[in-house]
């Protein structure tokens, strides 16, 4: 395969990823569709690292996986906070700070 | 058929209803993923996804989901309030799309240099001891900040689901 199609792949996903996001009505989901973007985004580093012979892609891809670790984790705290509030998942019911 | 797995584990996440169902397809997904890494001759990373990702971060999603008993999304309430079936929004939003994805088609035609595998030009570096080198040398400043980033999550989750005591 040749890094093009490693860079549609990834596009694709991502793609998926942030359709997700504008399309659900579920906190959870959402924070699912994050993560597929971030792996999107870990594919398209890996290939460039091993088109170009260095580490430096993989490397950057554990500081992408750190982040979507303590993002996840954050991100699921907050949502059992306001499930406890609201007893919703949904984001519309989250809109008491809208102007 | 990695890659076909992938996506298709990806499209699975965004079209189930039920989250227990996202989660699990997101985990096939993560195996394709994992399996498009092996073929890049990355196997640590395929190993750490697997490990990491389907392990660790999927079963916090899982068990918040079953912590919650999360509701299935009522259709009712996908009709009624759902993007989708704003007109306007959609015809913006479809069109800003399509102009994108025909802009990154143009763009990936015109490049240069995308026809060979990507395995031709340089040897693989993909040994475990050449990884820890670079992370512990060249990145040593965004590791040490990537401790404290952890550890700032932890304090942060751990005060947020903690109940409020009056």
């Amino acid at each position: 395969m040749s890094i093009g199609h490693y860079l549609v792949l990834s596009g694709v996903l991502f793609s998926i990823g942030a359709a997700g996001v504008f399309l659900r009505k579920n906190l959870i989901t959402l924070l699912l569709s994050v993560e597929i973007m971030l792996n999107a985004v870990n594919l398209a580093f890996v290939a460039f690292g091993r088109q170009f012979g260095t580490v430096d892609g993989q490397i950057i891809t554990f500081f992408v996986m750190t982040v979507a670790a303590a993002e996840a984790a954050v991100g699921l705290a907050l949502v059992i906070g306001l499930f406890r509030h609201r007893e919703s998942l949904n984001p519309e019911a989250f809109t008491s700070l809208k102007w | 058929m990695f890659a076909g797995a992938a996506v298709l584990g990806a499209l699975l996440v965004v079209t189930q209803k039920n989250p227990v169902y996202s989660v699990l397809a997101l985990i096939a997904s993560f195996f394709g993923l994992s399996g498009l890494y092996v073929l890049l001759e990355a196997p640590f990373v395929a190993v750490v996804q697997i490990i990491i990702y389907a392990g660790a971060i999927m079963v916090l999603f899982l068990f918040t989901v079953m912590l919650l008993n999360v509701p299935r999304e009522d259709a009712a309430e996908w009709d009624r309030a759902h993007p989708l079936y704003r007109p306007m929004a959609v015809r913006i939003g479809g069109g800003l799309a399509i102009l994108l994805a025909l802009e990154l088609g143009w763009a990936l035609s015109r490049t240069a240099g995308l026809g060979g595998g990507v395995a031709d030009e340089h040897p693989a570096v993909s040994s475990v001891a050449e990884l820890g080198r670079v992370l512990f040398t060249d990145y040593m400043f965004a590791f040490e900040v990537t401790s404290i980033l952890i550890i700032v999550a932890m304090v942060g989750a751990v005060v947020l689901a903690k109940k409020r005591e009056e």
